[in-house]
């Protein structure tokens, strides 16, 4: 059986989700990172879905991921480098830790 | 023409000394301050000098009269096209006048004070500040529009305040400051309305356009002012009248005097400058300014005019004659010849020889600049040797200082209108000018001239006869005061001698004309006889000491105690502000901001503070919750474009 449209935009909704419910659950800023680019991969299926399903003579949707593929590389190194100096200055990772960064 | 750069620089370089002094004086020039001062104003007084020269005998005469020149105009702050406040010069008689009276007397007062406050602390702060009164005053004289006046006529007021105020230590002499100060702001009020009653009729501020314009019927501002009316005045007659209140508070009148005698607690060199030759005359120098206005446009004002300068003048004389603080005497006697001017301008009329009390009044203002200076620096001598203001301490101080002692004798011989010293002339323009005029006021002045006389003489027998010897002759070896202090009352001597025979209504009138003053001897005979009596009545009482003034107060009982405790002027001021005013109108008020305006403001705040208290709790510094808010916040946009904005 050949995968559907559905049958994708229900793999990315799912995976949509996992990243959410991991952002918002988890304490470690490492794992928070990895839902983030979960999220991420997710928005990058559907942009392909649509692009393969509904106009296939067209690239617009595959640039788009490439973009979002560069970028959230970048966020990533970003965020590390946050999170290691976090880690510097706290001698720990955890989120609720960071808490007093509002001040 | 008029020299603008000279012009100028009379005020300028007063406001360099006190910019100067006022900066770097406590660290820098601390010795060198009032040398730097003097100089300045020793320039100053020399441009002014040279002003007066070019004015009165080269370019000011234009076909026999004297003009009025504007040589500076510049826009200061633009309302719109037509309406704007300006700075500017005004070059005619009086303001030269003035310029060479104050730029004079201040220099006398600095040179005075090098030797008078020797060694004080804060000589700098002192100096600095005489150059602000004498950039204010000059300024004030200067000044081109009825708005500038008033700008300087605070500054005026301030310096006066400072100067005051200098022994800031002495809790007296701060009660003395703030009540010159508070008194005069209240009349100052007066002034503020009227300036805007009459620039408002006229529809300019200057000083010109206003007169030309308030004092012909036929305009149109003239008619809408003397139509528009309130509570039976036109408005004219209240902005005239309201600017003569202003003029009242700064010039001591009776009843906004009460401030005068206290400011006796500055050093006497200021009382000297300011609350004697200059700061106090400045009323009937506004009063003389709009003098065309005031004779013209609203005489029952000038009427008014005339009546509060005479009760002034007698009322003064009266409470003068029984006061024992020598400086207090010459407070009165300040109060009573500042009367004088202003009558003087109430019984003048405008132009010709019906302006002779104008003529009279200036001319008294510039005469009575000199022996006043000289009295208050005569008596500043005094009080350096002796160290007490109360008559009582002194006696027999002729043979001590024979230099304070001939000039003092001097200025109260001109004061008292003996002829032929300064005083005598003045007085008589202004008696015959009253008694051309109104024939009330020349009694009220001829006895006045009378009891200035007694009071002159029992103040100078006091201080340099009475006693024979006094104790504290040989305990305090001290010598009289150096040469600094002796030289100004040299010169103001001189002054008060010469100054009568200087033909003053050629130079100074109402409209500008040469006035020919003419002297009939059987006219001066009254006055001259009273001035004699007073004279000689003092010699009887004072010469010696003895036990006949004392008598004398008993047996008038009740009117001695009511002069000696000022009418209880001050008194019914207490009581007016104390039970009156504070009960009726400050409690209420101060309740009224207490509750309600306050109120409302803490209203404000409380809301304010927990609506962001309530905010507050949002920020927590957690990421998760923020996350929350905005998947939150998402979802419902996207239920709101999905479903509803479809």
């Amino acid at each position: 059986m050949q995968p559907g449209l559905y049958h994708i935009l229900f793999l990315s909704a799912a995976l949509f989700f996992i990243g959410v419910y991991g952002f918002l659950t988890r304490r470690n800023l490492i794992t928070m990172l990895m839902s983030i680019e979960l999220i991420l991969n997710s928005v990058n299926l559907n942009f392909i879905a649509f692009n393969k399903y509904l106009w296939p003579n067209q690239m617009d949707g595959l640039f788009f991921t490439l973009f979002i593929i560069a970028i959230a590389a970048a966020e990533a190194a970003v965020a590390i480098a946050i999170i290691i100096n976090l880690y510097r200055s706290h001698n720990s990772i955890d989120v609720e830790n960071a808490e007093d960064l509002k001040y | 023409m008029p020299n603008v750069t000279a012009i100028a620089l009379i005020p300028l370089l007063p406001l360099a000394g006190f910019l100067l002094l006022g900066l770097f004086g406590r660290k820098y020039l601390k010795n060198s301050s009032g040398i730097i001062g003097t100089v300045l104003l020793l320039a100053s007084t020399i441009l002014a000098l040279y002003t007066a020269y070019e004015y009165f005998f080269v370019y000011g005469k234009v076909a026999g009269v004297y003009e009025k020149f504007v040589p500076l105009q510049l826009t200061w702050l633009q309302f719109s096209p037509g309406v704007s406040i300006d700075m500017g010069l005004i070059i005619d008689p009086i303001s030269v006048m003035m310029l060479v009276v104050v730029t004079f007397i201040s220099l006398m007062v600095h040179i005075y004070s090098l030797g008078y406050l020797k060694g004080e602390e804060r000589f700098p702060t002192y100096y600095s500040f005489l150059g602000l009164f004498t950039f204010s005053m000059l300024g004030l004289v200067l000044a081109s529009n009825i708005f500038q006046i008033y700008i300087f006529w605070e500054l005026v007021g301030v310096s006066s305040f400072l100067l005051i105020g200098y022994y800031y230590d002495k809790p007296s002499a701060v009660a003395a400051c703030k009540k010159a100060f508070i008194v005069t702001r209240f009349a100052d009020l007066g002034f503020l309305i009227g300036i805007l009653i009459l620039s408002f009729s006229g529809g300019t501020l200057d000083f010109s356009t206003l007169i030309e314009r308030l004092t012909s019927p036929e305009t149109n501002e003239f008619k809408a002012a003397a139509a528009s009316t309130f509570l039976g005045a036109s408005a004219l007659t209240w902005g005239a009248a309201l600017v003569f209140v202003g003029g009242a508070g700064k010039s001591a009148m009776f009843p906004l005097h009460i401030w005068l005698p206290d400011a006796m607690e500055g050093p006497t060199p200021v009382s000297a400058l300011i609350h004697a030759a200059t700061m106090v005359v400045a009323g009937v120098f506004l009063v003389a300014r709009l003098f065309p206005i005031f004779s013209v446009a609203v005489p029952g004002v000038l009427e008014i005019i005339g009546w509060v300068g005479a009760i002034s003048a007698i009322v003064a004389a009266i409470i003068a004659c029984t006061q024992t603080d020598i400086k207090r005497v010459l407070a009165y006697s300040t109060m009573s010849q500042i009367g004088y001017m202003m009558f003087a301008l109430g019984v003048s009329k405008y132009g010709g020889e019906s302006g002779l009390g104008y003529t009279a009044s200036m001319f008294h203002l510039f005469t009575h600049a000199m022996f006043k200076a000289l009295l208050f620096l005569g008596a500043g001598a005094v009080i350096h040797y002796v160290h007490s203001n109360d008559m009582k301490d002194m006696g027999g101080l002729r043979k001590l200082l024979p230099i304070t002692h001939i000039t003092f004798l001097i200025a109260c011989l001109a004061i008292a209108g003996v002829p032929p010293f300064a005083g005598f002339f003045s007085k008589e323009e202004i008696l015959l000018a009253a008694y051309n005029n109104n024939m009330a006021i020349y009694w009220i002045a001829l006895i006045t001239s009378g009891i200035t006389a007694f009071y002159m003489f029992r103040l100078y027998f006091n201080i340099f006869w009475s006693k024979e010897l006094p104790s504290y002759t040989k305990a305090t070896k001290g010598k009289e005061g150096g040469f600094v202090m002796m030289l100004p009352l040299v010169l103001l001597a001189i002054g008060a001698a010469a100054a009568g025979f200087i033909p003053f209504g050629e130079f100074v009138s109402s409209d500008g004309t040469v006035l020919h003053s003419h002297f009939d001897l059987t006219f001066s005979a009254a006055p001259v006889i009273l001035g004699l009596a007073g004279i000689f009545t003092a010699l009887w009482l004072y010469k010696k000491q003895n036990d006949k003034p004392a008598k004398l107060a008993t047996s008038l009982g009740g009117i001695y105690k009511m002069a000696y405790n000022k009418f209880y002027i001050d008194e019914i001021y207490l009581f007016i502000t104390k039970n009156v005013l504070f009960n009726l109108i400050g409690r209420p008020a101060a309740w009224f901001d207490k509750n309600i305006v306050d109120g409302l403001m803490n209203l404000i705040g409380n809301i304010t503070q927990s609506i962001s208290e309530g905010i507050k709790k949002v920020q927590s510094g957690k990421v998760q919750q923020y996350a929350i808010y905005f998947l939150g916040g998402v979802i419902v946009l996207a239920v709101l474009f999905i479903y509803i904005w479809k």
